[in-house]
């Protein structure tokens, strides 16, 4: 009965959570971590693809492997990054991060 | 048995880890609390880890537990504990303004439903594979063999973005 439309949906439902809370909140490291729920649905769906559609080979299960390398290295960056905005503006709020405009 | 035993186990366990996954990740973007966001995102991690497991991937389900459940959430939570300067309670707010608000949840409704008629519309094969049997080996096998410069370009990606982040974090001194 579960197939691979199943697990489709499930990560376009993640997918969106991440996209709202992207798109709505205004604390950075929430929107760090909406980011993350997007990735994860991202290899939610290479890995089902990868069952249901090539189970011969697994390179679904190694893009997955790669996009988490990827993910750790951008939320390391991303909070540094938030870190030193904090020290400079006191504040973690996306709407006071406008250094670059004048 | 059951006539309509065609509801197995497996779509029992799917069942439950979907709905416990998706319910962490309404926690992550609705708590106004976000030490409360950040034990949900490690929620949703473990869920789809349970996913991976599910779908016959447990080396993959292990690398998503050590470093999202493991690293990734303890890194969030340093963070919210270095940067929190007030009430705990009013830390993860939602943005102030109706239009940007009422703009996210249409955009974010518009790409849901499109995604879900897609998916209704195309033909999925109806056969059910077994899965891969040996996942480390062929994993191994790939990332040695046709993808290795892809392993070395992400081994380099890995050594710069700490060195990057420790520099940005941490400031360079002026001499």
């Amino acid at each position: 009965m579960i197939g691979l439309p199943h697990y489709i949906l499930l990560s376009a439902v993640i997918f969106s959570i991440g996209v709202y809370g992207v798109l709505t909140r205004r604390n950075a490291i929430a929107v760090l971590m909406s980011v993350e729920l997007m990735l994860n649905a991202v290899n939610i769906n290479f890995v089902a693809a990868n069952k249901f559609m090539n189970d011969a080979a697994a390179v679904g299960q190694l893009f997955s492997v790669f996009i988490i390398v990827v993910a750790a290295a951008e939320i390391a960056v991303g909070l540094a990054l938030v870190i030193s905005i904090y020290q400079q503006r006191k504040s973690v709020d996306l709407n006071d991060f406008n250094l670059l405009k004048w | 048995m059951f006539e309509f035993s065609a509801f197995s186990l497996y779509d029992a366990a799917f069942l439950a880890i979907g709905g416990v996954t998706i319910l962490g990740a309404l926690g992550v973007v609705l708590f106004r609390n976000i030490i409360y966001s950040a034990l949900s995102l490690v929620f949703t991690m473990l869920g789809v880890a349970a996913i991976y497991f599910q779908l016959n991937a447990g080396f993959l389900g292990a690398i998503q537990i050590l470093v999202y459940a493991g690293a990734i959430s303890v890194l969030i939570i340093f963070a919210v504990m270095l940067l929190m300067d007030k009430d705990a309670r009013r830390t993860n707010l939602p943005t102030p303004r109706t239009k940007a608000w009422f703009a996210g949840g249409t955009i974010t409704m518009m790409m849901l439903a499109s995604i879900i008629a897609a998916v209704g519309f195309t033909e999925w094969p109806k056969t059910a594979l077994q899965g891969v049997d040996n996942s480390v080996g062929m994993l191994a096998e790939l990332m040695l063999g046709d993808y290795v410069i892809a392993f070395e370009a992400a081994a380099i990606l890995l050594l710069v973005a700490v060195i990057g982040a420790i520099i940005l974090a941490k400031g360079v001194e002026n001499r």
